[in-house]
């Protein structure tokens, strides 16, 4: 990696802006009159859309229930049936999502996020039959076949599951409120990314021979679901499981609600949600919540960002203060420099 | 990565084209090959060759005359060229870091995050290396097929160079190349003289005499040579360009041989029709090939620096590794063996520990671009385009020379704004080194001086009319004196007068060439010399032409024919010449010219009265700025001069020690000589050098000036060109002759600027001072301008160890320095004890080939490509033809250099930093899985695609003031000096402005990422969308700040910029599209929201 300049010859150098090092050039100096302006109109930018992000995000409503276990909050254990009740004194105003969050749940750790055959679940047959190797110990069954899908991901695929109950009136029947489950992963997950592999004689069971479960999936990736829209690689609970979390702590989209009576939200009223509890984390001091919340243009309820802005407002308007009381400070002993010179 | 210099001559003889000079990194000389030959053979003692025997000389096996400069060949070339790339530290640490991210359980990055850019790198240079090999190849193979007519059998015979042979007699006919080191036998012209060029070999263009020893240059036709047999016995090959001692074994006698003899590779045959020679030394064992050594690279301090900052980011990124692994082993161990449900540990894996061992290399591997590949490469490209721009620079190009500045080390350019301390040679540097015959004292009568008509000593510009030559048909007409006295005295036919023209027209190594009748040109080896004959010439002593036995001179008219019996030659030791001549009458008169130091001792002691007025008189010159010249002859009788002959034939026959026996036996004979008188030339200063001088001076740039002229001459230079100046409270002299002398003025001159600055007013006494060890702080506080003048001799004693630093404190309490009367060693020991003990950057600037050793010492040397040949500019790293423009050179180039490459570092390892420690915030939140943040696409782009072209535009381009004003307001070159732009201190200042940076990134998405929902409800906290926010912001950011380091947006830095973010967007979008979906696992649509 190394030049040598020779410039032997006797002719005279290009007399060219760009040989002489005179190009026309922009040089931005950042006197008072432009950085002081900068600032304040930065910091009131930052302040006003720290406002305005800051109340959004205070509009919105979540409800949070810990259903881990153990912990004195749950009525919940071990693979069971459990439930939670909750009234709501005025309508929880629509839409209104259904979360589930895990937390310390390392969907991050750089083993578990490579242990997926994205080739595989874009239906592509070769994959099916060979996973890639970083699919182990998930790539091959205990009798060699090839697991489909493949990878730790997969198989740990979160399989609790919600219904949710309204009481209209006290002392009245429950009555399900009915959970929207589609829709619940990316457009372009759904659409592009997950293919089930072409059908064998149309059935979608012939497509997945030769292949096995999950270790920890008690029924074949082509029986998540009954509807041929959302069975195999398409399911969207799958789906959603898929796009593994940046952090240790996330939620995960398990329904809308926004069918029939419950459009414009959740009316007031007592409700019940009947959890199917399957799915271990106190071993490694997971917590599972399930959560309801609203949402807005900004997406759902995050102070932090508001907060953000806001701070950083405040601060520049600070630093142009500051700027500010130096710049005339310092201004006055340049014109008495200037004066006595 | 490392310094270049060009081989710059020596490559061969048709390395002329600039794509040939060989310039390749840290391995593979160019001798490389050879030197491999070389080590088959036991050294050589001595050469034996016999001329005409193949059979004979091939018992040696000496190198035959194919050279080979070229490294690779087909086969060779990739496994060669590789290992020479893997000896660069870099290229193996980046190597090491692939064979790590070859191994499954440790691989947290792709093995193409790497491989791209290291690929990349390896490729550029291999394509280069190849095509200067190409090169290096074509030129091998012309000059190895050139022909030269080989005696072989009795018959000449056209043979390719290559198939000449040790002991081969050839032939060369006029303008040709010579093929080999020969032993010149035979000429076409008279006593076997011939004439060469030896530009090739040491860039001096006059001719240069060479002459076949007496009984072979009768060998005159080919019958004769076949059937010479004669043996030479020599020296070993080496490399000394003017050296040679062997002998010639020929009929039972011996002959002594010596360079004269000789005709090296390399020169050219001129003026002479034919000749022959016999090959001693063949390709690579020949004296041309022998110099083509590698140089010493020069590298910057920023480079040292450099180099320890990356040791520091290194053990840095073992802290963080460490830091890392320790956390991933405890969360193994409280967390991770219990979310083996769901992700097992890895088989090889059988505890939290090993899998911390294992993390730790994980870490290493994607916290590695804290130190990228790409850092070495672009300070090589900005290096280049600063090299450039010094290179096109219209206002450093010398009209009248027709020669463009030449930066010939890329290497060193922001240490020119670094500068305090610059040595420069006096002749030919400051001044024009066009020499004018002046004045002169002939037996106590001063000559020159220009009187107007009242009889006053005329001033400049109202000077009379010239004499008139116009009595002399030879004269010069470029010749102008003003004193017609000295003609007078010539024509009333003053003896001495004519004793001193004579000598002047005898007593030289001039070369005459006379195209037509009355047109004589001379032919000199120093301006010096040239003036000299010049002036004799047109006072009517002509030296006509000569051979080597006889000098024809036109004495006022007549053609005189002296015999020329010897020629004691000129050397530094000696500082002086003689000619041995019998005139007509058939007198022996030796005629001596020489310094006056060394003259003036070796008079006859008849000579008192003369010497003093002749000092007088040389006092007189030098106090004008002359260069002065003792002329003095002697008488020797004829048995004297056989006998002393014969003893000279002794001495030069001798094997060992030649030159020590020789230089007593001339000195036997050039003693108790008479006084003639003394000449003074004018060396003009060069236009530019006052102004300058003060110009950097004012920019605190200490310059000492390192001459070999007499003490007198240099001060009178120091003040024309204002270095001294009246206002200086005092200039010290120091001509001691002994250590106490020596000692007892340095202390005298320290003790006087004490006084000096006590006066001012500080608390402490002188004794205080002097015994604390603080002497330097205490003296550089000195008040007042103070000069140091120190003689040669004394030099010697200051130099010495136990007096060196005392020296250096009172020199460098001095505004000016100026070294007197030294040798070409004593200036490289004056640079070398500043660079010991100063710190501080070095630039020596010198002209001829006294100055190479200094030029080689300092951190910079500048040649100034002038009269004396070209050694200076071979060995130095900026060259260009008037002092002038090291001003432009300093304050201009090294200042931007400096400035742009300080800015270039502090950026990039602030985008380096803040790139790469949010993997590090992030391993707190994955479990210390050495998960990276970003995809490797983006790993991989952001040094070379994302973020490269920006900074470099800057490292190249920026200005922060025209230049102008770094030229009217000099005290902006200091910030270099005090080397305030990229220390450890802006170091850390950089890498804690990205940290912080990588804080903010990894932080503010982590909160606004750890609860966000999209706008449909769907998630958002994915790590797709977490990676390509902190990606994106981050881009954004880095580019924000390059555009706040950014002082001068040149429609490039603008291009560059935006079209970096361009890019970036323009890749993120194609990565995400549905095509290529097929390949990369990743989604299409774009995160909206980037904080």
């Amino acid at each position: 990696m190394t030049w040598s300049v020779t410039a032997r010859g006797a002719h005279q150098p290009d007399n060219t802006a760009f040989t002489q090092q005179r190009l026309p050039a922009w040089q931005p100096l950042l006197s008072a009159s432009i950085a002081l302006p900068l600032f304040f109109c930065a910091g009131l930018a930052f302040i006003g859309l720290g406002l305005g992000l800051y109340y959004t995000s205070n509009g919105i409503k979540e409800l949070e229930y810990d259903y881990t276990g153990n912990s004195g909050t749950s009525n919940c254990s071990v693979s069971c049936q459990c439930a939670w009740y909750f009234s709501l004194p005025e309508l929880f105003q629509g839409p209104v999502f259904l979360y589930y969050e895990l937390s310390n749940f390392y969907q991050n750790y750089r083993r578990y996020v490579v242990s997926r055959d994205d080739a595989q679940l874009s239906g592509l047959q070769s994959a099916l039959r060979q996973p890639i190797n970083e699919c182990a110990p998930y790539q091959y069954s205990a009798g060699g076949l090839p697991i489909a899908p493949c990878g730790a991901i997969a198989n740990s695929l979160f399989n609790d599951s919600f219904s949710l109950w309204h009481q209209r009136s006290a002392g009245g029947p429950y009555v399900e409120v009915p959970l929207d489950r589609t829709g619940i992963a990316w457009w372009s997950d759904y659409h592009v990314k997950f293919r089930n592999p072409p059908l064998v004689n149309g059935s979608l069971a012939l497509a997945f021979q030769g292949t096995a479960p999950p270790p920890n999936w008690p029924r074949p990736v082509y029986e998540l679901s009954s509807d041929p829209n959302n069975t195999g690689f398409i399911n969207q609970d799958f789906v959603v499981w898929m796009r593994t979390a940046a952090l240790p702590t996330f939620r995960k989209l398990y329904a809308r609600i926004r069918q029939g009576n419950y459009t414009a939200g959740l009316p007031r009223g007592a409700y019940r949600v009947n959890i199917t509890y399957n799915y271990p984390v106190t071993a490694f001091g997971g917590h599972k919540r399930i959560i309801f919340s609203s949402i807005s243009w900004m997406g759902g309820k995050n102070p932090f960002l508001g907060i953000a802005y806001l701070v950083v407002g405040s601060l520049c308007i600070l630093t142009g203060f500051v700027m500010l009381v130096v710049y005339i400070r310092y201004q006055d002993q340049n014109d008495d420099d200037d004066d006595e010179e | 990565m490392r310094a270049t210099k060009g081989y710059p001559q020596f490559t061969d003889l048709t390395c002329l084209s600039p794509s040939c000079r060989v310039s390749h990194g840290i391995a593979g000389t160019l001798l490389g090959e050879m030197a491999l030959c070389a080590k088959k053979r036991p050294p050589e003692e001595e050469r034996r060759a016999r001329a005409n025997d193949r059979e004979y000389n091939e018992k040696f096996q000496y190198a035959s005359n194919c050279i080979k400069t070229s490294k690779y060949n087909i086969l060779t070339f990739l496994p060669v060229n590789l290992f020479e790339q893997f000896q660069e530290v870099a290229n193996t640490y980046f190597l090491f870091l692939l064979i790590l991210q070859l191994i499954p359980q440790i691989s947290s990055l792709s093995w193409f995050t790497t491989i791209v850019p290291l690929v990349l790198v390896l490729t550029i240079t291999a394509v280069k290396d190849a095509t200067d090999d190409y090169f290096r190849h074509k030129s091998d193979n012309q000059v190895n097929n050139r022909q030269s007519q080989v005696l072989i059998n009795g018959t000449l015979q056209q043979e390719q160079w290559m198939n000449v042979c040790v002991g081969d007699i050839i032939k060369l006919e006029n303008n040709q190349f010579v093929a080999a080191d020969l032993l010149l036998l035979s000429s076409s012209e008279p006593h076997g003289l011939c004439y060469i060029e030896t530009a090739e070999l040491d860039g001096e263009t006059n001719m240069k005499v060479r002459q076949a020893i007496p009984v072979t240059s009768e060998l005159g036709d080919i019958s004769k040579l076949a059937k010479f047999d004669g043996e030479v016995i020599c020296e070993p090959p080496n490399n000394k360009l003017d050296k040679f001692s062997g002998t010639l074994y020929w009929k039972e006698n011996k002959f002594p041989l010596s360079n004269q003899n000789m005709l090296l590779r390399g020169c050219v045959l001129r003026n002479t029709e034919w000749c022959f020679g016999l090959v001693i030394f063949a390709g690579p064992d020949t004296k041309l090939m022998q110099n083509s050594g590698r140089t010493k690279f020069k590298r910057t301090s920023i480079d040292r620096l450099m180099n320890t900052l990356v040791l520091w980011i290194f053990g840095f990124l073992a802290c963080m590794g460490v830091i890392l692994a320790i956390g991933n082993a405890i969360w193994e161990h409280e967390v991770g063996t219990h979310f083996q449900v769901y992700l097992p540990w890895d088989e090889a894996v059988d505890s939290a520990f090993f899998s911390g061992f294992l993390s730790f290399w994980s870490y290493i591997i994607i916290l590695n671009t804290v130190v990228p590949i790409s850092l070495y490469v672009s300070v090589e490209v900005i290096r280049l385009g600063h090299s450039y721009f010094i290179n096109w620079d219209k206002k450093m190009f010398c009209m009248k020379k027709r020669t463009p500045a030449e930066a010939r080390t890329t290497t060193l350019n922001e240490e020119l704004g670094q500068v305090e301390y610059i040595f420069s040679d006096k002749t030919g540097t400051l001044t024009q080194n066009i020499m004018v015959f002046n004045k002169c004292s002939i037996n106590g009568h001063s000559y020159g001086d220009v009187f107007d008509v009242l009889g006053q000593k005329a001033e400049l510009g109202e000077r009379p009319e010239p004499i008139d030559f116009s009595f002399n048909p030879l004269a010069d007409k470029k010749f102008l004196f003003w004193d017609p006295s000295l003609l007078e005295s010539v024509k009333i036919g003053n003896p001495h007068t004519h004793e001193f023209f004579r000598l002047l027209s005898l007593c030289h190594t001039v070369m005459s060439e006379e195209k037509n009748e009355g047109e004589l040109y001379y032919k000199a080896q120093s301006p010096d010399e040239g003036a000299l004959v010049t002036a004799a010439r047109n006072f009517g002593f002509v030296f006509r032409s000569r051979t080597p036995k006889t000098i024809t001179v036109h004495e006022m008219g007549t053609a005189i024919t002296y015999q020329l019996l010897a020629i004691l030659d000129f050397n530094n030791i000696r500082k002086r010449m003689s000619v041995i001549v019998r005139n007509p009458e058939g007198k022996i008169r030796l005629y001596c010219k020489g310094a006056d130091t060394i003259l003036l001792d070796r008079l006859h002691h008849s000579n008192q009265e003369l010497l003093n007025t002749t000092t007088d008189h040389l006092n007189e010159y030098a106090g004008e700025g002359l260069r002065t010249l003792v002329l003095a002859y002697k008488d020797l009788d004829e048995e004297y001069y056989e006998e002393w002959a014969e003893r000279r034939l002794r001495a030069s026959l001798a094997q060992d020690s030649r030159e020590d026996r020789l230089a007593s036996v001339y000195e036997e004979v050039e003693s108790d000589m008479m006084l003639l008188g003394a000449t003074a030339i004018e060396d003009k200063l060069q236009q530019g050098v006052p102004e300058t001088i003060a110009l950097l001076t004012l920019a605190n740039i200490k310059i000492w000036v390192l001459t070999g002229d007499k003490q007198e001459t240099a001060v009178n230079i120091g003040y024309s060109c204002k270095m001294l100046t009246d206002d200086m409270t005092e200039v010290f002299i120091v001509t001691g002759h002994t250590v106490l002398e020596v000692r007892e003025e340095l202390r005298k001159a320290r003790e006087k600027m004490m006084d000096s600055s006590r006066t001012v007013g500080n608390g402490f006494t002188y004794q205080e001072k002097l015994c604390s060890s603080r002497l330097t702080s205490v003296l550089e506080a000195v008040a007042g301008e103070y000069a140091l003048v120190i003689n040669g001799h004394s030099l010697a004693h200051a130099l010495e160890a136990d007096m060196e630093l005392e020296f250096l404190e009172t020199a460098c309490a001095c505004k000016a320095v100026i070294c007197c009367r030294v040798t070409p060693l004593q200036k490289a020991q004056v640079v070398e004890l500043v660079k010991k003990y100063k710190k501080a950057v070095t630039l020596a600037i010198g002209d001829g080939a006294n100055d190479v050793s200094m030029i080689k010492t300092a951190h910079i040397g500048v040649g100034i490509s002038g009269q004396e040949g070209i050694q200076a500019v071979l060995a130095s790293d900026y060259s260009f033809s008037q002092f002038k423009f090291l001003q432009r050179l300093l304050l201009v180039h090294g200042r931007w250099s400096y400035l742009r490459m300080c800015k270039f570092l502090c950026y990039f390892f602030y985008k380096n930093f803040a790139f790469t420690m949010v993997h590090f915030w992030f391993g707190f939140f994955c479990g210390f899985s050495a998960q990276t943040v970003y995809d490797q696409y983006f790993i991989t782009l952001y040094n070379i695609v994302y973020t490269s072209l920006p900074v470099l535009a800057m490292g190249v381009f920026d200005q922060d003031v025209p230049e102008q004003r770094s030229m009217e307001y000099p005290k902006l070159y200091e910030p270099g000096q005090l080397n305030l732009l990229f220390n450890k201190r802006e170091f850390f200042i950089c890498i804690a402005q990205g940290i912080y940076t990588s804080v903010l990134m990894f932080f503010i998405p982590y909160g606004v990422f750890a609860e966000a929902t999209r706008d449909d409800g769907t998630q958002l906290a994915d790590y797709q969308s977490f990676a390509v926010t902190v990606a994106t912001s981050l881009v954004i950011v880095v580019s924000m700040q390059i555009g706040l380091d950014t002082g001068y947006w040149t429609a490039i830095n603008h291009f560059f910029i935006w079209g970096s973010l361009a890019v970036y967007f323009a890749i993120l979008f194609a990565m995400h599209s549905k095509g290529l979906f097929d390949m990369f696992p990743n989604q299409f649509r774009f995160v909206e929201k980037s904080e």
